[in-house]
Parts: C-alpha cells; sequence; structure tokens
C-alpha cells in the first residue's frame, strides 16, 4: 500500500470519528452550547483541556524550537505549564463558582461596568483571532504534506469538519471531540520518540531516555550531543545563559498568558462542582505533560540523529555525500522546508555554525565555505519516524496527529470568539431581551462567521503570523489575567481601576512590542531595530507581557484608590466567588 | 450572620495562606532552581548535565502537576473544615 493511501486512511478515519461525536452530542440548550450543560466529568475536562491548549505550534513546532535552543528554550516547557498553577489556584475554581459562561461576563458584572466588559470582549478576540490563523494553516500544512492536496483545499476541509461539530455541537461537541483528539495526538506523537529513544539509549521511556545513556558512544545522551555541536562551532545544547533576567521574563509571560487565554479558561465552566474545577486542572496538567516530558527528549535526540546523518562518521571526518542523502531529506526538499546550497562546491552536505567567528579558522581549514544546509525546525517532529526508519502506519498516525492538534485549538478558540459575540455583546450589551431560541441561533451564526472569518485568514495568512503569537500571549498576560485576579483577590478595586489598568497594560505591552517588530507589524515601520542593545534592561518585546502584567496591577490597585470603594453588592459577589458553599444555585441565572 | 461572615474570612484567609505557600514552591523549581540558582546547582550531575538542566526540562513541570494536586486535596479538605462545601 502506498503511503499517501496509508495516510489517508489515517486522516479520514480520524475523521470519521470526529463526525460521528458531532452527531451523538448535538446541543439543545445555550448552556450546553456555552459550557456543555455544566456535567463534564474532570477527567474528561483535563483531557479535551489538554487538547484545546495544546496546539500546532505544541504538537509540531515546540520540539524543534528546543532542539535550535537546547537548555534556552526551557522556557517554553516550563512556560506553557507553569500556568496552570496560576490558573488552578487564581482563576479557575472561583470562575466557576460565579457560574456564568464566558470570561467578558466575570469582568462586566465583577466590575459593574458595560466599558470593561467591552474591553475584555475586544481584548478576547484580537487574541483569539491572530491565535486561530496560526491552527488553519498549520492544518494547512499538514493536509499539504501527507495527504498531497493543495494548502488551499487542506485549510477548506480543516473548516468544514470543525463547522460540522462546533456549531452543531458547541462546547458539547468540541468537548467530546476534543477527547477523541487528545487520544490521537498523544499517540501519534509517544509512538516515533519511544522508538527512537530505544534507539539511541535503549530506554523506551524517552524523559528517562534523555537522561539515559547514548548506547553507541557509552557516554550520557546528552554529553554526546554537547561535543557533537560544540565540534560544529554551535554552543553547548546544554550550556547556561547570560541574560537571565529576560529569561525570568519571558517563562513569567508564558506563565501568566497561559493562565489569562479565555478559551483554556472557559473549558473550567463546564465541570459540576468547584471541586471539580480544581481535580481537573491537575488533570489538565498530567495530560499536558505526557507530551510537554516526550518533547525535550524528542528535541534532543533529533538533533543528534540529524546531526549524525550529515555525519555519519563523525564530525571530524568529512559530511555526507548529497547524492547519498536519505529519502526524508528528498521528501522535505520537494517543501522547501529543507534546502542545500553547495557553497564549496565539493558535492558534500555541511553544516555547522558560520555565524560563530571563532570556529571560522576550523571552517576555513577544512575548506568549508559556508553553512550549506537550512533546516526548518518545524518539520522535526512530522520528519521524525521518516528520520528513524519507522513503518508507514507510524507517518500516517503523525499525519492524524497533527491535524488533530490544529483542529482542537481551532474550536475551542472558535467558541471562545462566538460566545463573546452572541452572548457578551449581543445578548448584555445590545439586546437583553432576546429569546434562549435567539441567542442559540445567534451563536451559531457568529460562530459559522467565525469559522469563515478564520479560514479566510488562514487562506491569506498575514506576514506577520509568527508575531502575532507573541501578541497574544502578551495581551492575555497584560490585560485579562490581572484584571480576573484583582476580582477575586480585591474587594478594593473598583470599575475605574480596572478599566484603568487593562487599557495601561494592554496599551504598554502593544506599544513596546510593535516598538521593536514594526508599528501594526507593517514591515519597515519599527522605531529601534530589534536587537538586545536597543531592548529595556535586555528586555525582549516577546518577555514584556509579564510587565504589561505589573503595570496593570499598580495602575488599576492605584486609581481604585484615588476613587470610591465598590459598592456593597459588588463586595459581596467577591465574597460568594471565594466560597465554594452555593455554586450549583449561581448557576441557574 | 456575623458566625458565618468571620467563618467565611478565616477560610479565605486559609486559602490565600496555602496559595502563597504553594507559589513559594512554584517559583523556586521554576525561576529558582532551573534558571537563576542553575549555577549553584551546577555540581550537582544528572545524566550528563546537571541538576539545573532537570528542573528546567522535566523537575519543573513534574512539581507543578504536584503543587496543583496538594492544593486541591487540602482545600477540599479545607471546604469541609469550614462547612463552605457544595
Amino acid at each position: 500500500m502506498s503511503q499517501f493511501a496509508i495516510n489517508l486512511i489515517f486522516v479520514g478515519a480520524s475523521f470519521a470519528l470526529y463526525i460521528g461525536i458531532a452527531i451523538w452530542a448535538r446541543a439543545g440548550s445555550t448552556k450546553e452550547f456555552y459550557v456543555a450543560g455544566g456535567g463534564v466529568n474532570p477527567i474528561t475536562n483535563g483531557m479535551a483541556t489538554a487538547a484545546d491548549w495544546m496546539s500546532a505550534a505544541s504538537f509540531i513546532s515546540m520540539a524543534g524550537l528546543i532542539a535550535a535552543g537546547g537548555y534556552a528554550n526551557s522556557t517554553f516547557l516550563m512556560g506553557w505549564t507553569g500556568g496552570y498553577v496560576l490558573l488552578a489556584m487564581l482563576l479557575a475554581p472561583y470562575l466557576r463558582k460565579f457560574g456564568k459562561f464566558t470570561v467578558p461576563d466575570f469582568i462586566g458584572d465583577r466590575f459593574y461596568s458595560r466599558g470593561a466588559r467591552l474591553t475584555a470582549v475586544i481584548c478576547l478576540i484580537v487574541m483569539s483571532v491572530t491565535y486561530v490563523i496560526g491552527q488553519m494553516t498549520g492544518a494547512g500544512v499538514a493536509f499539504s504534506r501527507f495527504l498531497e492536496v493543495s494548502s488551499a483545499a487542506g485549510i477548506w476541509i480543516a473548516a468544514a469538519i470543525v463547522f460540522l461539530y462546533a456549531v452543531f455541537g458547541g462546547m458539547k461537541g468540541i468537548t467530546y471531540t476534543q477527547v477523541a483528539q487528545y487520544v490521537v495526538l498523544i499517540i501519534a506523537y509517544t509512538i516515533p520518540a519511544v522508538f527512537i529513544s530505544l534507539q539511541l539509549t535503549g530506554n523506551p521511556i524517552p524523559p528517562l531516555g534523555l537522561f539515559g545513556t547514548h548506547v553507541e558512544s557509552g557516554i550520557p545522551l546528552l554529553e554526546k550531543l554537547d561535543e557533537v555541536v560544540r565540534e560544529l562551532g554551535f554552543r553547548d545544547y546544554t550550556a547556561d545563559v547570560d541574560n537571565k533576567l529576560n529569561m525570568v521574563l519571558f517563562t513569567l509571560s508564558l506563565m501568566i498568558g497561559t493562565a489569562g487565554l479565555p478559551h483554556v479558561i472557559i473549558r473550567f465552566f463546564t465541570v459540576p462542582k468547584v471541586a471539580d474545577a480544581r481535580w481537573s486542572a491537575g488533570w489538565t496538567l498530567v495530560f499536558i505533560a505526557l507530551l510537554y516530558l516526550t518533547a525535550p527528549a524528542v528535541a534532543s535526540m533529533a538533533r543528534l540523529n540529524l546531526l549524525t546523518t550529515i555525519y555519519p562518521d563523525g564530525p571530524q571526518a568529512p559530511a555526507l555525500d548529497y547524492e547519498a542523502r536519505p529519502d526524508w531529506v528528498k521528501t522535505w526538499e520537494q517543501t522547501g522546508l529543507i534546502r542545500w546550497e553547495d557553497k564549496n562546491e565539493d558535492g558534500r552536505i555541511q553544516l555547522y555554525n558560520d555565524a560563530n567567528a571563532a570556529f571560522a579558522p576550523t571552517a576555513e581549514a577544512r575548506g568549508w565555505s559556508g553553512n550549506e544546509l537550512t533546516v526548518n525546525n518545524d518539520i522535526l517532529v512530522l520528519a521524525n519516524p521518516e528520520i528513524a526508519n519507522l513503518p508507514g502506519w507510524v507517518i500516517g498516525l503523525i499525519a492524524a496527529g497533527g491535524i488533530a492538534a490544529a483542529l482542537s485549538t481551532a474550536a475551542g478558540l472558535l467558541l471562545a470568539i462566538s460566545s463573546a459575540i452572541s452572548h457578551d455583546l449581543i445578548k448584555n450589551i445590545i439586546n437583553p431581551n432576546i429569546s434562549e431560541k435567539g441567542e442559540m441561533m445567534a451563536a451559531r451564526i457568529s460562530m459559522a462567521g467565525a469559522i469563515l472569518l478564520a479560514t479566510w485568514l488562514g487562506l491569506n495568512p498575514p506576514g506577520f503570523a509568527a508575531q502575532v503569537v507573541a501578541l497574544a500571549f502578551g495581551i492575555a498576560a497584560a490585560s485579562l489575567f490581572p484584571a480576573l485576579m484583582m476580582g477575586i483577590f480585591s474587594k478594593r478595586v473598583n470599575d475605574k481601576g480596572a478599566i484603568a489598568g487593562m487599557v495601561a497594560g494592554l496599551l504598554s505591552t502593544v506599544i513596546y512590542i510593535f516598538l521593536f517588530l514594526g508599528w501594526f507589524f507593517i514591515p519597515g515601520t519599527a522605531t529601534f531595530a530589534n536587537t538586545p542593545d536597543n531592548w529595556l534592561f535586555g528586555i525582549s518585546p516577546l518577555s514584556f507581557g509579564a510587565v504589561g502584567a505589573v503595570i496593570n496591577f499598580a495602575v488599576a490597585y492605584g486609581v481604585s484608590l484615588m476613587t470610591e470603594e465598590p459598592p456593597q453588592e459588588i463586595q459581596d459577589l467577591v465574597e460568594s466567588v471565594r466560597t465554594p458553599k452555593g455554586a450549583g444555585a449561581a448557576l441557574d441565572h | 450572620m456575623a458566625d458565618d461572615k468571620a467563618n467565611a474570612a478565616a477560610y479565605w484567609k486559609a486559602n490565600v495562606r496555602l496559595i502563597t505557600w504553594s507559589l513559594v514552591v512554584w517559583a523556586l523549581v521554576s525561576y529558582g532552581f532551573a534558571i537563576l540558582l542553575r549555577p549553584m546547582l551546577a555540581g550537582i550531575p544528572i545524566g550528563g548535565t546537571d541538576l539545573g538542566f532537570w528542573f528546567a526540562q522535566q523537575g519543573s513541570i513534574l512539581t507543578f502537576i504536584a503543587i496543583i494536586f496538594h492544593y486541591a486535596w487540602r482545600l477540599n479538605k479545607l471546604d469541609k473544615e469550614f462547612g463552605v462545601e457544595e
């Protein structure tokens, strides 16, 4: 059977499963549409939240980033998991107790202000829309690589599938498809990792293999990797970083940003009890950790595998002859994600760090005239089974897994967008007298509209898509997280303080990003070159979300202390969200 | 009513204390051991590298899981002690 047929079977079977779930889990009420009826088991919700959270970026890109950056890029591992500690203790249980449908619901009620609700809606939509672009293009890439259709056709197919279960099933349909998607993506990620770990270290458990012994050389895997990269002029894989302040702030921005993402927060509204929301956050992290503990193992092993492919006799011996390159290099060359340019015209593939001045004399002595192989970080996970010579069905599995990761996140984001429009904008601001049936229809129409918008953006991705994801985390960290947290932990912060804080956090973060990455990301409009010398105290634009959050807290408290206390009923509301008692009653509003 | 209020305040205080200690551990394993204190832990070898690297790529994530389950378990117990459970 051809590889194409195998891929088709795996992806087709996973789609059939999602559609089956869509038919079984139709939403009959707004409560089912927004929060799956509030009756989801905490472990089930944990699994769905893990799939919701782990996007194309986690599945496809993260291991590649760690492989390229080594220790320095551990920030992604800690940042994208540590946020759940904040979510579990500072937000999720109280917002569940509050018992409404959306994140702007809480901000609007707690700060008794339409302005606050509207600010929250705007932040939410900007964040979620930018995020969803990456999912659609990610799904498009997976389709075009594995199913031999054009990327555009792939995006349309993805949109049609999401449409089926998201528009009809709402949160209920999304929850149960996400559980299925989690199972597909975790199996797809783990199986190749187990085989590769066995090959390199003899240990079938990748996280243990990472700190195990490299079978061929008899020294620890990481020591071997350090040795190989050092001989090619790269920084040691495990080398420490100099700019610790930036590393701390970047990790903190990712953590706070994660905790402030509305599509993740609303998943905790689906469990029956406040206590369940606490357990569910733990289960979510367990399911995320299964992938996040495997990713660094995949990263180091794939980097070592790649370098030993290029230098079969060690980095001191001549590199691989281009004509003798393995099949997977040829396949990925066709996509343009691997490129070779024979700079010294010796017909061999030299891969080394030509930006390292200290290494230049060595390279020159060996007759090298520059790095010849460019490998896109994103192919690492997708090409992993091929690099390790695994059977065809594993490749089919990876295809289904990558698409599952993209679709599950896209669906969660689309639900957050549509509920913000139908519930917060239409029901709470424009037309409070809308009937249950009318709101349901509005929710479905805005879901369909959001899918069309996401498809269009996926087909015509703005050139700045990569920077925009950083913007999404920055906004979440600097605007929504502090507002939500202060709404629970302070009785003193009032409407004026909250709005001033959100606006100050948002503007400072966005302006700092624009200064270095270009105003509204228009190329060539950056005020300063994006280099560490220009950064304020060495803080990169991507790390500024944490600073924005601090500004938000400070401004909100300052303005609140200078203005009047919130009214008594609001202070009572805060007291009520702090204790679990009476949550059942709160849900029937 | 006054008793209820005092009880709720005491429950909240206990909760905030638990959160504070949990966050201390959270910051210690990630910002501490994995980043700022890594040079101090450089002498403790583990699998071809040092303890700081292990915390950055595995230890912190495992600790995060432990923190959340510990918090959920302790607070669900506090809910019952203070009689504020659902």
